[in-house]
């Protein structure tokens, strides 16, 4: 079981997973906004447990944006 | 007959009559504007308005420009100082000093890529420039578009207009302009290198931090008192936390509206009557040899400093010293990401690319100091 992890402080733009998706280390799995630019966010190989954040929300670095199995 | 003499009349008042060669080249450099900004999505905020103001102002005969016309009365804003601290306004209220209060160390950065300012400077003074003329040159190195349109109007306002085309136009072009530079001198493996997360800066010493910086940069640098305290005001608007909802419109819409404005009236600069000489070019190849100047050198300090600690620093962010935020910081985040997929340089980039705004406000307080005008 893995986090993902937001790297860097922004707001969630876009979620391009489901849960019981399966992804691989190369997917892009969010995409966070921040000083303008969009930010693609990257997990670890497996399936997608839980989604821990809505489009819209503020996230810090290091918040869990979900889990992944 | 009055009818062909009416339709005489109405051709003769028409712009077709005064175009000159000049008024075309200015007209396409309007366009290329346009197209660097619309189809490359280079910094539209700043190259869409800027190729309209340069396409506006170059079509004989309007009168748009004139005293009274609409791009007259919008260039005030740039003649009595008027946008550039607003638009510092809305920078402090957009930025996160965080990275720089976490890291102090980086303001060596900020201050090694202004090495641009001083090459520049001596460049301009040996192409003839006098030493006036030759510092409002230099500041273009310090990619700070309010910063050099306000030493400009203090020091060389007949140059206003160059200088402040060249140092918009090669902000928004940095990301053309810096990664060749950055490749060159970074090694493959340097370019890799992951820096560790920032010390978290609490919201005291965010809120302390513009304060102070108000009162040194004031007594120590009066000339830029306008610029600074409007930056430390916006700042500490954003981080004081009672302000929100101004704090979000400050740093937003209100920046880019203020920003489309001073981007038409620097476009409304570039007629051909006033661009198209030998002079703007000697200012533009001094700018870009500024920018490039400044790059390289922040790069090579952050190799150094990478060295000194023992590769703890990804020599990328070096070239974020020159002050185009979050320009600069960004183009170093993303060469960074093509290296390693994982990498978010862009806040540790932001480190020196702050420090940059406040060296680059410093090196324009010493020129102004030193040249006694103010």
């Amino acid at each position: 079981m893995s986090n993902v992890e937001c790297p860097i402080a922004g707001k969630v733009l876009k979620i391009n997973i489901e849960i019981g998706q399966p992804v691989g280390e190369d997917d892009e799995l969010f995409i966070v906004e921040a000083m303008k630019m969009e930010n693609q966010v990257y997990g670890d190989e497996g399936t997608v447990k839980e989604i821990k954040v809505k489009i819209g929300d503020r996230v810090q670095e290091g918040d869990v944006l979900a889990i992944i199995e | 007959m009055e009818v062909l003499k009416m339709i005489q009349a109405m051709g003769r008042g028409t712009g077709f009559a005064h175009f000159t060669p000049a008024h075309i080249i200015m007209l396409a450099l309007g366009i290329l504007f346009l197209w660097f900004g619309i189809v490359k999505k280079y910094e539209p905020f700043l190259l869409v308005p800027l190729g309209i103001g340069c396409i506006l102002v170059n079509i004989p005969g309007t009168g748009l420009m004139a005293p009274g016309g609409l791009l007259g009365y919008n260039y005030q804003g740039i003649a009595l100082v008027i946008y550039p601290p607003l638009i510092f306004l809305g920078v402090g209220a957009m930025t996160d000093f965080g990275p720089l209060i976490a890291n102090p160390s980086t303001i060596i950065l900020g201050a090694a890529a202004h090495l641009g300012i001083f090459i520049a400077l001596i460049g301009a003074k040996l192409m003839g420039f006098s030493l006036a003329e030759a510092s409002a040159i230099g500041i273009i190195g310090g990619a700070d578009g309010p910063m050099a349109i306000y030493v400009a109007t203090k020091l060389a306002p007949h140059l206003l207009g160059p200088i402040a085309v060249a140092a918009y136009s090669y902000m928004a072009l940095l990301p053309l302009i810096q990664p060749p530079i950055m490749k060159a001198l970074v090694p493959l493996e340097e370019r890799k290198i992951a820096m560790e997360k920032l010390r978290p800066v609490t919201k005291r010493e965010k809120i302390i931090f513009p304060v102070m910086m108000i009162f040194i940069v004031l007594v120590l640098l009066p000339p830029i008192a306008p610029l600074i305290s409007c930056l430390m005001l916006g700042n500490l608007i954003r981080e004081c936390g009672v302000m929100d909802r101004v704090s979000n419109t400050i740093g937003g819409v209100f920046l880019d509206i203020i920003t489309v404005f001073i981007a038409v009236a620097i476009g409304s600069t570039m007629s051909a009557e006033n661009f198209v000489n030998l002079q703007t070019l000697k200012i533009v190849a001094l700018g870009l040899i500024a920018f490039c100047a400044g790059s390289a050198s922040g790069v090579l300090w952050a190799r150094l400093m990478c060295k000194m600690s023992g590769g703890k620093i990804n020599p990328l962010i070096g070239s974020a010293g020159i002050a185009a935020v979050p320009m600069a910081a960004r183009v170093s985040h993303n060469v960074g990401i093509q290296y390693n997929k994982r990498n978010y340089l862009i806040m540790h980039a932001m480190g020196p690319n702050l420090a940059g705004v406040l060296g680059t406000a410093v090196a324009g307080g010493i020129m102004l100091t030193l040249l006694g005008v103010f």
